[in-house]
């Protein structure tokens, strides 16, 4: 047996769609974490209620690094269907973990082979018949807590977590886990390296997924009214909002400050929210790739009428249905220019759960700002995997309403007031709600050319001055988006800029580039569009950029590229788009292959 | 020297032109201009605000219409067919604003069927007027989902399919309230327009509304000469406000007048005609249309209403403040939470 190695190494569990695995491996998780070890998980399922393979991946990493690796040192085997691959999937010198009662030959010398007896195991667990089979699953957390170390007290605190105290599941299931570490105890002989160890590296740290963040970002950013119309992976925002908004933002008389629905479609979802964002509420959808081409039309409508609307899309990889469960980063295109016409859309790009939570309200905020549609683009890694995040941070400054006009405004300017024109010479005019009784705050809104006293024209000088403002606005938009995170690097003559869900990948890639021979990079994590001040320095600044995103055709160098003309010589692509999170590895690999 | 003349103001203190809209772009002779002044007379002689109505429509000749009369009111002229789902959303935005939506045959009956049967489903509280001509006006005469199979129109040739009957639609969607009119029975339209503002939940109005230019052939079926010849109402209706006394004309023989009382305190009569017709009836309701089908009739009137059931907005129990007016503090949890959710997270 080779050297010991500690909290540095993943676990790959492999199992069956729908068999109540999930439980188990956010269990696994959740212990690593409390044992203070910096963790992440990744779930690679596919898109199906019960039967197809699905593989959950843990990675623990002493130095801090949370991005999906593709070397698995140590594999548990439960789903017979993939149980070849599986075992050809363990790192030489590993461990694979199997269901004794799946009989395939193990063809390999060179790892340890750890055979479980699961189905036994699982017969003595005091469940019903019915639930056998679920909690057969915690037979291999059992095995693998005694063969790798994990504390039973962190066990047990992720399973009443999970289970939200009640006492009977907790007890059952980890009765079954006990049952798993003391068969291993007495049947299994060590003979691998792997091994965890407790640290206090995640004290500081809670664990939660992107999409609950960015619904109790959006709970705290003042949301009023929210449509959507289930998808993977977005439906889970929704569904968090079902259950913090009546927590956080009821009256003490138990009034609700917010409306929810589940739309016909996404039509109707995104026209329900730009209506109530008309009507002057904080107002959201959340939605996927296939949603998202359905809100076309709306969204148009939204930046032309100028009504605040914040639109999450949680994306998967498309075109088309595309992969449902898989992750990427390629809506950006369609994000940028959503709708036909001229036009650029205010994009924000959350690169971890702290900010899904930040710009949750941020956009709530920036929408009502800036009378426009704000996109958001997560992703299904970000939003439905378990992340360790920094806890979330109350806002730093309060809502922000817009130029909205009341009764007493209106009776202050002698009701003099024009709905679409740039009185304060950003480019934001003034608006009105519906409900303001002043004789002189009605406007009558339309998706058609319009003056600045929203009255229908035709007059081509009107469309062009108003098309101008709407410019003039999206410059305004430049100033108040999110910065980019830029991590100089001294000495760096060449630039990355990534963004989203690629963080944590480009930073421990970053981390090797800077010990190894060879140019020095700096790093820029992009935040939003439009490109801020800083994003042009940057870029300025070196003599080569890699643009690093989860999509085949480059999409941000495509929109950098006609953004900086000048610059766009510098653009190089490493682009990633298999579905699944990026690898620190892919990234580095990537880049000095067009170092050579 | 000439005397100043005083308008006459109703009750809210308001004059007809306080109601009035921009001057109407549509054809001459319009079936829906006819609408667009019934819904100022009504709004008028019920002396409503008009900064508590607001206005929505889609895309199409008849959704043109909301910018011809209240200009007082908010209105929003959004997108084909999808009317319904922004008016869905404006309408939390203060639940104390009485909503008017003008649609059209090929608005609601083609690109926004979905949205429309939703909306319905939903009892989202709004006036719903299908100004419906069977035809599409605003780009150049084509069939819509309403036209009348045979119908023969000029470029179009002859249509060879079954028409959609919006209020079997909106039935069917389990509407609270669906009336047929005709633009050309001003009188008949102005009472259900009145009923239907009181109306607590979906009012679906389908209102055959001639268009003058592209299919109003006498022998079709959303002309005025049909319209006129085949006109077969349901009763003689008349729409008495809350806080008027109900009196039934003398002329009236007992037994022949139903009250139907409204959930805010108004009163709808309706004076038996040929036959007794019950609009409390679902069945009735459905029967009607189909042998109204069958026997070539344009039956209009009140098909059906129920005040019992809950609105849209009533299911969500709002925060008595429209949400729009709510100040932050109420729109954001105090400081002190964010270590509570904190603590909800692993």
């Amino acid at each position: 047996m080779s050297a010991k190695v500690i909290n540095d190494f993943s676990i790959t569990i492999a199992t069956v769609n729908g068999s109540g695995s999930q439980t188990a491996n956010v269990t696994l998780l959740r212990a690593l974490f409390k044992m203070g070890i910096p963790v992440s998980g990744k779930n690679l399922f596919p898109s199906n209620i019960q039967g197809l393979p699905t593989w959950y991946t843990i990675r623990l990493s002493k130095d801090g690094f949370i991005a999906r690796r593709d070397e698995q040192e140590v594999v548990v085997s439960l789903n017979p269907s993939s149980f070849s691959k599986d075992l050809a999937s363990v790192q030489p010198g590993g461990a694979f973990f199997y269901a004794d009662d799946i009989k395939f030959a193990i063809n390999r010398s060179d790892i340890a082979i750890y055979p479980m007896p699961v189905k036994q195991i699982a017969r003595t667990a005091n469940v019903s018949p019915a639930l056998r089979d679920y909690i057969a699953n915690m037979v291999y957390v059992g095995v693998l807590a005694e063969m790798l170390g994990i504390e039973m007290e962190t066990i047990k605190q992720a399973l009443s977590f999970h289970f939200k105290g009640k006492a009977e599941a907790v007890e059952s299931n980890f009765g079954t886990i006990k049952g798993g570490a003391d068969w291993a105890a007495q049947n299994l002989k060590k003979s691998d390296p792997y091994s965890v160890a407790r640290m206090d590296a995640t004290s500081n740290y809670v664990m939660a997924d992107g999409n609950t963040a960015a619904a109790l970002g959006a709970v705290y950013g003042g949301l009023q009214f929210e449509a959507w119309y289930p998808i993977t992976p977005a439906s889970s925002l929704a569904e968090a909002l079902n259950v913090y908004l009546p927590q956080f933002r009821k009256t003490s008389e138990g009034k609700q400050t917010y409306a929810v629905m589940q739309a016909e479609d996404e039509l109707a979802a995104i026209g329900m929210a730009i209506g109530a964002g008309w009507g002057g509420l904080r107002s959201m959808t959340s939605t996927s790739g296939p949603g998202l081409s359905l809100m076309a039309e709306y969204a148009g409508l939204g930046y032309f009428a100028e009504v605040p609307v914040v639109v999450w899309d949680v994306q998967r990889i498309g075109p088309s249905t595309g992969l449902p469960t898989r992750t990427a980063q390629g809506d950006l295109s369609e994000v940028y220019s959503l709708s036909h016409g001229d036009k650029q859309n205010i994009i924000l790009l959350p690169g971890s759960v702290q900010e899904c939570f930040e710009f949750g309200w941020k956009a709530l905020d920036l929408a009502a700002t800036l009378q426009s549609p704000v996109f958001v683009l997560s992703d299904l890694d970000l939003g439905m995997n378990q992340w360790m995040t920094k806890p979330f941070e109350y806002p730093d400054v309060p809502l922000e309403r817009g130029k909205v006009l009341w009764e007493d405004d209106l009776e202050k300017l002698s009701g003099i007031w024009s709905r679409y024109k740039d009185a304060d010479g950003d480019g934001i005019a003034y608006r009105t709600v519906p409900g303001n009784k002043h004789h002189s705050a009605a406007w009558f809104g339309r998706g058609t050319g319009h003056d600045e006293e929203a009255r229908y024209t035709e007059d081509s000088v009107s469309w062009e001055s108003n098309m101008a403002r709407l410019k003039k606005k999206y410059d305004t938009a430049r100033t108040l988006v999110p910065k980019p995170v830029i991590k100089a690097g001294t000495g760096a003559t060449i630039g990355i800029i990534a963004y989203g869900s690629s963080e944590p990948a480009v930073d421990e890639a970053l981390a090797f580039l800077k010990n190894a021979e060879g140019p020095k990079f700096a790093y820029m994590r992009l935040r939003a569009l439009p490109c801020t001040s800083e994003v042009q320095n940057f870029i300025q600044k070196y003599e080569r950029i890699y643009i690093v995103e989860g999509n085949r055709d480059g999409q941000l160098r495509q929109i950098l590229s006609a953004v900086l003309p000048d610059q766009a010589p510098k653009f190089r692509s490493a682009c990633h788009s298999d579905g699944l999170p990026l690898t620190a590895k892919w990234v580095k690999e990537a880049i000095l292959a067009q170092e050579k | 020297m000439t005397t100043p003349t005083t308008l006459q103001t109703n009750k809210a203190g308001l004059t007809k032109n306080d109601y009035r809209g921009l001057p109407s772009t549509l054809c001459q002779g319009c079936g829906h201009n006819s609408i667009a002044n019934q819904i100022i007379t009504v709004c008028y002689d019920l002396d409503i605000v008009p900064e508590e109505i607001i206005k929505f429509s889609g895309i199409g000749c008849s959704s043109k219409s909301p910018a011809y009369f209240l200009n007082r009111s908010f209105g929003f002229n959004g997108l084909h067919g999808r009317m319904s789902s922004f008016a869905t959303g404006a309408m939390f935005a203060d639940t104390s604003l009485r909503a008017i939506g003008i649609s059209g045959d090929g608005d609601t009956a083609s690109i926004g069927m979905g949205g429309f049967k939703h909306l319905v489903r939903r009892n989202a509280p709004i006036v719903y007027i299908v100004e419906n001509n069977g035809v599409y006006g605003l780009t150049k005469g084509q069939f819509s989902a309403t036209a009348e199979k045979g119908l023969n129109l000029k470029h179009q040739g002859i249509n060879q399919y079954m028409p959609v009957d919006i209020c079997l639609e909106a039935l069917a969607s389990n509407a609270t309230f669906v009336a047929r009119s005709f633009a050309g029975d001003a009188k008949q339209v102005k009472e259900l327009l009145k009923a239907a503002l009181s109306h607590h939940g979906v009012a679906v109005l389908d209102i055959i509304s001639p268009c003058v230019t592209f299919n109003n052939q006498d022998n079709t079926t959303h002309s005025y000469t049909w319209g006129k010849d085949h006109e077969a109402p349901l009763h003689d209706i008349s729409f008495i406000p809350a806080l008027d006394e109900i009196e039934i004309p003398g002329e009236f023989e007992e037994g022949t007048v139903r009250e139907v009382s409204m959930h805010d305190g108004s009163t709808i009569l309706l004076k038996k005609l040929e036959k007794d017709y019950d609009p409390t009836s679902r069945a009735n309701a459905f029967q009607m249309l189909e042998s109204a089908q069958q026997k070539d009739w344009l039956v209009t009137g009140l098909l059906y209403i129920d005040e019992s059931k809950p609105t849209l907005t009533e299911a969500y129990n709002l925060v008595e403040t429209p949400l729009n007016r709510l100040q932050d503090s109420d729109l954001r949890p105090a400081p002190e939470t964010m270590d509570k959710i904190n603590a909800m997270m692993f």
